[in-house]
């Protein structure tokens, strides 16, 4: 039970890396940009991948009237996401903490891997809501008005995950450094649980064994 | 089955086929200067300009030109030399001087090594030396030079960057004054300009001139390695003829290198020694930050008289009027390039030390002594070329000499004097250049041989041509001419150095954030237009695909109207263009970042357009605005908008 709660206290901690490294990357590369623009998301906002892509990922996308990217205080996520990743992290570290001092029990690990993998869940199904807004809210005034041959028009939502054509541009979006330290600390998690499982199993068998004796 | 063997055979024959085709060898020369669709040249070649008053740059080997760098020219392309920010730069003592005859091109160096950060320049006509940042690539200094003329002996720099020097190639009365022309021999003196370079801003200023007995110093060098502290140069003239030079400079069997010890020189300024002369030159400066250059008047010249400083300088004697003044590697050899004889004169800078140890002097001219030739003579290169000019050198034991007459390049060996190989150029070579080959580490790959004649190397156009380039592979024994290509206005010397000691530093773009421009508009919101009297400012910002205001009204018959243009892209190679009809100016080129500003005197009443002149976007040809121009009595007040 000792490794499994010293697990449970470290894997939670790697979450403090979503306050230092993008959870999530989108690249636009054409053929005039071979040095693709790109945004890297924050739990806190919006950056570019180099000091003008966002500014410049506006003027291309004012052509086809989509809005800004949202700056941070235009979004009420880029608030609470820090705050809910604190929290988790510190449930997490308390649980740890608490199973290794022998007050709970290992299921509170599996618990706390649940509630992670919903709120995952969740701002996962967030951020895709937004990016539907986003590719498809268009200006009605926009310069280019361009519609798929169905005659219904072009939408421009960026892929949540994989490569995509959008017009004259090669979307690119994946998981990066914070997502990749979340996934980890979060199998940790579930080693913890299953270490947390197995030790409590075999100590049941000593007891029985004992008993037998 | 056999359909495979078919296939085996076929590509066999194939390849045999080649292997024994008359064509191989061609085919492997384009290989070499084949540089394919999205890859990158090796080296860059700066090229200065002659007659454009410009410097050019190529890409070696495959000698497309990039860019042509305005430096003593106004060029209306971008606007330099027209725009309120760059009109600065061609201010002299004579005025706004908006040509030149741009010469010899220089790249920093560090410990004798090219370090890529700054290219120099000289102005031949109106004496004058550029600096050029290449980080940006554009002009960031001219300081003009006194009491020079014929700019000529110059840009060359020392192996830290110490100094930029600047020799005349007229001797002229110093100070100027009224004095008969015949009167010339004994009283015309020859400044040598030695220009300090501020180690961090590149920033000049001339620290001393030498006031040189009156010959004409044709070209110069510094001493590297061992000789560092040194500077050499030709000189032709020791007749100090004044007229008809081409027969009356040309009857001494030998002119001088004069040497100098500009070290010993700068340690006896540094304490005070020299003479205070009064000047009058422009020191002009171009900000990155402000996008604006200043010009300012200097006032003064610190003078030596080298005779009063023992030991500063010495007279090489040298066959036959020398001009080019070239040095090895490793600061040894310094070669003499008699115009008008056969022969290759080589000095050694060790016997040129024991002599002046040994006190072996034949003589004296104006006080400065002459060493004997015999005793400096390292070997003569006794090519049967006729007319050399310049040398350089690859690094690895050779020097690569351009005889004019004869219209070849020379390929020889330093220590033993022995012509390894030589080559015809296309026609009557002038400078040549090895990326580096004026330096302790030479980069001998390549050499590029500048001709003065072209006749029929390319398609004709007429009476005026280009002039051609010719490329030689220099990495086997023999030297294999490899490409021919034009070049733009007349390259006396070029300067190459591997691309990868520059190109990572190129910017992309200036920073609005830091943009301290006095007419800079940062944002949209301050986009405006204000009346001082006659004159109309009109704050204007552009970004993909407008100018903001575009409509402009208010401005009246008699007005004058700046533009001041600011440009709001952040990326890279979006550059706004500016030209409003009838304007007796030129166009604007905007740098994302940038601002300039362009003048315009409206003459007529009525609603006149102004338009974006580059290409920037999908809706570039929506990029345009109007101003309301009424008659100079009229009351309309100043208004501006965009989109309503």
């Amino acid at each position: 039970m000792k490794k499994a709660s010293i697990l449970m206290i470290v894997g939670p901690l790697f979450l403090l890396g979503l306050y230092f490294f993008p959870l999530w990357n989108i690249m636009l590369g054409a053929p005039q940009y071979p040095e693709p623009l790109g945004m890297n998301i924050y739990i806190d906002g919006i950056k570019g991948f180099n000091e003008f892509d966002i500014q410049n990922i506006d003027g291309l996308n004012h052509y086809i009237g989509m809005k800004t990217i949202p700056k941070p205080e235009e979004m009420w996520e880029f608030g609470m996401f820090p705050i809910v990743i604190g929290a988790m992290v510190f449930l997490g570290v308390l649980i740890g903490i608490l199973g290794f001092i022998n007050k709970i029990s290992y299921k509170w690990f599996l618990g706390w891997f649940i509630l992670m993998s919903i709120l995952g869940v969740l701002g996962m199904y967030d951020f895709n809501a937004w990016m539907v807004d986003y590719g498809t809210n268009l200006d009605p005034h926009a310069i280019m008005k361009m519609a798929n041959p169905d005659g219904t028009p072009m939408s421009y939502k960026p892929p949540l995950l994989g490569n995509a054509k959008m017009l004259n541009f090669d979307v690119a979006s994946w998981p990066r450094t914070g997502a990749y330290m979340m996934f980890v600390g979060m199998m940790l998690t579930l080693i913890a649980f299953y270490l947390g499982w197995q030790q409590r199993k075999s100590t049941f068998q000593e007891v029985k064994m004992k008993s037998q004796k | 089955m056999a359909l495979l063997g078919s296939t085996i055979l076929f590509s066999c024959g194939n390849q045999n086929g080649e292997g024994s085709s008359s064509g191989a060898l061609n085919s492997s020369n384009a290989e070499k200067v084949y540089v394919a669709p999205g890859e990158q040249d090796e080296f860059y070649a700066f090229m200065s300009g002659g007659y454009s008053g410009n410097l050019t740059v190529y890409g070696l080997p495959s000698g497309r030109m990039f860019k042509e760098i305005p430096v003593f020219s106004q060029f209306p392309t971008s606007g330099y030399g027209y725009s309120e920010e760059t009109k600065p730069m061609l201010e002299t003592s004579f005025g706004f001087v908006p040509w030149d005859d741009s010469h010899h091109p220089d790249i920093s160096q560090t410990n004798g090594e090219l370090d890529g950060r700054w290219i120099f320049i000289n102005g031949n006509n109106t004496p004058r030396i550029a600096r050029i940042d290449l980080q940006t690539f554009e002009t960031a200094e001219i300081i003009e030079v006194p009491n020079s003329a014929g700019n000529h002996s110059s840009s060359f720099i020392t192996e830290n960057t110490e100094y930029v020097v600047a020799g005349t190639r007229f001797s002229v009365p110093v100070p100027q004054r009224d004095m008969p022309i015949n009167e010339y021999k004994g009283n015309f003196k020859g400044a040598l300009s030695f220009i300090s370079v501020d180690p961090d801003s590149g920033h000049m200023a001339i620290k001393f001139q030498i006031l040189m007995p009156g010959f004409n110093y044709d070209l110069s060098h510094p001493g590297r390695g061992k000789s560092h502290g040194w500077f050499f140069f030709t000189t032709y003239n020791t007749e100090e003829a004044n007229s008809l030079l081409e027969v009356n400079a040309s009857q001494n069997d030998k002119d001088f290198i004069a040497a100098i010890n500009w070290k010993k020189i700068e340690e006896y300024v540094n304490n005070g020694g020299g003479t205070k002369m009064p000047a009058n030159y422009a020191h002009n400066v171009y900000s990155d930050e402000t996008h604006s250059a200043t010009s300012t008047m200097v006032k003064e010249v610190l003078t030596v008289d080298p005779t009063k400083i023992p030991g500063a300088v010495y007279f090489l004697p040298t066959p036959k009027s020398p001009h080019g003044c070239d040095v090895d590697p490793s600061g040894e050899y310094i070669i003499g390039n008699g115009k008008l004889s056969a022969d290759l004169t080589v000095h050694s800078f060790d016997k040129m030390i024991a002599a002046i140890e040994g006190k072996k002097f034949d003589g004296e001219a104006y006080g400065i002594p002459i060493l004997k030739f015999e005793d400096v003579l390292a070997g003569t290169v006794k090519s049967g070329g006729l007319g050399p000019l310049h040398t350089e050198f690859d690094g690895k034991g050779n020097a690569y000499t351009t005889f004019f007459i004869s219209s070849e390049v020379v390929k020889w060996k330093l220590g033993t004097w022995e012509v390894i190989d030589r080559k015809p150029t296309f026609y009557s070579v002038g400078h040549l250049m090895i990326p580096g080959g004026n330096s302790r580490k030479p980069f001998g790959k390549y050499v590029v041989a500048m001709n003065k004649i072209t006749k029929d190397r390319y398609l004709p156009t007429g009476p005026e041509m280009e002039h051609s380039a010719q490329l030689y592979d220099i990495t086997g024994d023999k030297m294999e001419l490899i490409y021919d290509f034009p070049t733009h206005g007349e390259p006396h010397y070029a300067a190459g150095i591997p691309a990868e000691l520059i190109a990572p530093k190129s910017k992309k773009i200036y920073r609005l954030a830091d943009n301290k421009n006095e007419y800079a508009t940062l944002t949209p919101a301050d986009a405006r237009v204000v009346r001082d009297g006659k004159d109309v400012h009109i704050y204007m910002s552009t970004i993909r695909s407008h100018f903001t205001p575009d409509n402009i009204e208010g401005v009246k018959v008699g007005d004058k109207v700046y533009f001041h243009i600011t440009n709001h892209e952040q990326d890279f190679d979006v550059p706004h263009g500016f030209a409003m009809i009838g304007q007796n100016t030129s166009e604007l080129l905007v740098m994302p970042g940038q601002t300039k500003t362009s003048i315009w005197e409206p003459k007529k009443v009525g609603v006149w357009p102004f338009y974006c002149t580059d290409f920037c976007s999908a809706l570039h040809q929506e990029m345009q605005g109007y101003v309301r121009v009424s008659p100079a009595d009229s009351n309309l007040e100043l208004s501006w908008s965009l989109g309503d």
